[in-house]
């Protein structure tokens, strides 16, 4: 793409700032999610702390990869996009951009603080309490603010499609934030407040809410990543334009009603349910779609994949968004459901998503983005982008695979009979059981965490100024450009 | 012919589409079940928390409990089998938040009340490994502290303006109410039964003096699925 306006006028100050909280954020998010996963292993690691259980640190590890790191990278990537194919520079300027990320940061720390010390609203993903939510309500506005005014005042006729990605991502995700956290506070000098849905009610609104958080936090907005670096970094145009308009708005009508598959087999009613499922299943075709449009804008230029290890990155994301979002329907199926539901299958099911998508595109566009923002040729050595790329891939799929066998076993278990007809495992013999596969699940998670340290290692000399003699990929340096 | 192009050229229109797009799937899911009158079984027996049992559930809730542990049984005969009747909507009408979960790294704890002992509990709970070898499950020796519950009719106050039933008077005597429940070791003659039935007396860490945050989470666990008399409910009237 051309530009006839001049880049220097970009704010691109505030995209760094974002794109290293990205970073930080990201190793913070991982080592938590790898420490409760040992506590998991060995109970005695929760060190009979308060601050420190389990129960505490699985909100600090949620919070800090979804919100943290994948909100960081969410900002750093959809202000700098928006930009790029708005040819406008950013609506608000840096005071907004700052607004923004010094807030968002803020509240992040905030909330995971209050984790730590006992405030909980008790429903995953929505742990913040009132005072949290409603400073997070203001710091969103400022972000669709700044968003939605870039794409106001720009100087392209169309509206790039990665930017209907975004605006879907943060549009609903107002909606959702707002709708799942209608609380009263006990006093407005504590932090303790209740929902006022109750039971039944509460449990579909949060669903409501959960599902798509990962539909519209962890799916659009990256989607949104996919659509402008995948072509970008390849080269290439996007396979299907008219694709990518029937994906996009099929994708964002079926996601919203596919969250009661979280309730099968509840006291959630029968017929939610089974719109829940009917809808999951029908959510893997715009799913696929998205996947054969990143895929296929490869086509010519499938050699990249050998010879650019960010392009690895990139690719790979998107065949497990295609693996992760066959799998999910699967599971939304009732009868798959029966077993997989209250196991590991589910956890291994979203680290899949999380870690192979979500994670794996953001480091995609990671790599790509902060040699550009810090006037680099290119990273500082491709070749660690390849270490990173395998050392995170055999985590991924050593968690995955713990998973599986742990979840479908500890599922069967759970179901079992003896030739006398009575249940066959006692509970804590299934949680016995469990043990060797959180130690291997523990184990992927210290290889992801590695991957991760070596990417800080890169980032840190890419910005430095430094490269890497790097005798294979030279080639690469050159065309990538 | 409808034109694309009039969607990708105006973010006002574009910003509009997607939010009727996105609207549809959630009225058509929530809003019916504030309405449709059999979502939530006529079943007797559903009562308010106590004071107490409300303060050890705002623990439950602190702690993080919902992570590993669900309070929704399902139809499953297996399920059935090792946990008890399965789980009705009415059970949770009065729950802000429900906590029904999403992970079983711990057994369901929908039925537990009345299972094993408070003692077992207290134990259990301070130290998992004392009474179960093989368990996963973090020590809470904080639990131990006392309970502050100063504000405890703010709660109930609260509760009342999201349709929790609390009477004036079971506000007014909310904090005696919590007390009593501890300090008293058997219901008879108290001012606290006389406001909720089917209640679960003591102090759980032995010591009816002082009401430690263990008294008040036991007390939540011992009333948990014990408020319906499946015994006396028409099984036809709750078929799912």
């Amino acid at each position: 793409m051309s530009s006839n306006i001049d880049a220097t006028a970009y704010n691109e100050d505030v995209i760094k700032k974002f794109a290293l909280a990205a970073v930080f954020w990201g190793v913070i998010g991982f080592l938590a999610g790898d420490y409760i996963a040992w506590e998991l292993a060995f109970p005695a690691l929760n060190l009979d702390l308060e601050w420190t259980t389990f129960g505490r640190l699985r909100p600090v590890h949620t919070s800090a990869v979804i919100f943290a790191f994948g909100g960081n990278v969410l900002f750093a990537t959809s202000l700098y996009i928006v930009q790029r194919t708005c040819r406008a520079a950013l609506f608000g300027g840096s005071a907004l951009g700052n607004f923004i990320f010094f807030n968002y940061n803020l509240f992040i720390v905030l909330a995971a603080l209050s984790y730590v010390l006992g405030y909980s609203q008790g429903q995953e993903y929505a742990e913040p309490e009132w005072a949290l939510d409603l400073y997070l309500t203001v710091i969103w506005v400022a972000y669709m603010i700044a968003f939605i005014g870039t794409i106001i005042k720009r100087t392209e006729p169309h509206i790039y499609v990665a930017n209907w990605f975004f605006m879907a991502f943060m549009l609903t995700v107002a909606m959702l934030h707002i709708g799942n956290n209608i609380a009263v506070p006990v006093s407005f000098t504590t932090l303790k407040s209740y929902n006022v849905f109750s039971g039944v009610q509460n449990a579909m609104v949060q669903w409501w809410y959960g599902h798509n958080a990962v539909g519209f936090f962890l799916t659009a907005g990256f989607l949104g990543i996919m659509y402008y670096f995948v072509p970008k970094r390849a080269g290439r145009p996007v396979y299907s334009y008219r694709l990518s308009i029937i994906h996009f708005w099929s994708l964002i009508f079926l996601y919203i009603w596919a969250g009661p598959h979280h309730l099968h087999y509840t006291a959630l009613p029968d017929w939610a349910q089974t719109l829940g499922m009917t809808f999951s299943v029908m959510l893997w075709m715009p799913s696929w779609g998205g996947m054969i449009n990143g895929l296929m804008t490869l086509s010519g230029a499938w050699d990249k994949l050998r010879t650019d290890p960010v392009m690895r990155f990139l690719v790979t994301s998107v065949a497990f968004y295609g693996m992760s979002t066959f799998e999910g329907p699967m599971m939304a199926i009732k009868a798959v459901n029966s077993l997989s539901h209250y196991t590991d299958w589910t956890i291994g099911h979203v680290h899949s998503g999380a870690l192979g998508w979500v994670a794996f595109v953001s480091f995609g566009a990671l790599y790509y983005l902060i040699p550009k923002l810090w006037g680099r040729q290119e990273v500082y050595s491709l070749r660690l982008v390849g270490v990173h790329f395998w050392i995170a891939t055999i985590g991924i799929l050593l968690y995955i695979t713990s998973m599986w066998i742990s979840g479908i076993m500890q599922g069967l278990m759970w179901r079992a009979y003896d030739q006398l007809g009575f249940l066959q495992y006692s509970f804590i013999e299934t949680v016995a059981a469990m043990h060797p596969y959180y130690v291997l699940r523990a184990t992927g998670g210290v290889f992801f965490v590695a991957g991760s340290l070596v990417m800080v290692y890169n980032i840190y000399r890419t910005i430095k100024g430094d490269v890497a003699t790097d005798e294979s990929y030279a080639a690469v340096s050159k065309s990538a450009v | 012919m409808f034109q694309h192009k009039i969607l990708e050229t105006n973010v006002f229109l574009l910003a509009v589409g997607i939010l009727l797009m996105v609207i549809v799937g959630g009225l058509v899911e929530i809003v019916p079940l504030f309405a449709i009158e059999s979502t939530i079984e006529k079943v007797e027996g559903i009562r308010p928390y106590t004071p107490l049992e409300l303060a050890g559930r705002n623990i439950y809730i602190r702690e993080g409990c919902y992570l590993c542990h669900s309070q929704m049984i399902r139809p499953f005969k297996d399920e059935v089998e090792r946990y008890g009747h399965f789980s009705l909507a009415a059970e949770s009408q009065y729950d802000h938040p429900f906590q029904w979960g999403s992970k079983r790294t711990g057994p369901d704890l929908a039925r537990v009340g009345g299972k094993y002992t408070d003692d077992w509990h207290v134990r259990h709970l301070i130290n998992p490994r004392d009474v179960v070898a093989e368990s996963v499950m973090p020590g809470y020796p904080h639990l131990k502290r006392p309970l502050k519950y100063g504000d405890i009719a703010d709660h109930l106050k609260t509760l009342r303006i999201v349709g929790v039933p609390y009477t004036d008077e079971e506000i007014a005597s909310a904090k005696a109410d919590l007390e009593e429940q501890v300090s008293a070791s058997s219901p008879e003659g108290t001012k606290v039964a006389a406001h909720y039935p089917k209640l679960h007396m003591g102090a759980a860490d032995g010591n009816p003096a002082v009401v430690s945050e263990v008294d008040a989470l036991v007390a939540y666990l011992q009333v948990l699925g014990t408020m319906v008399d499946f015994s006396t409910v028409d099984p036809a009237s709750i078929r799912r």
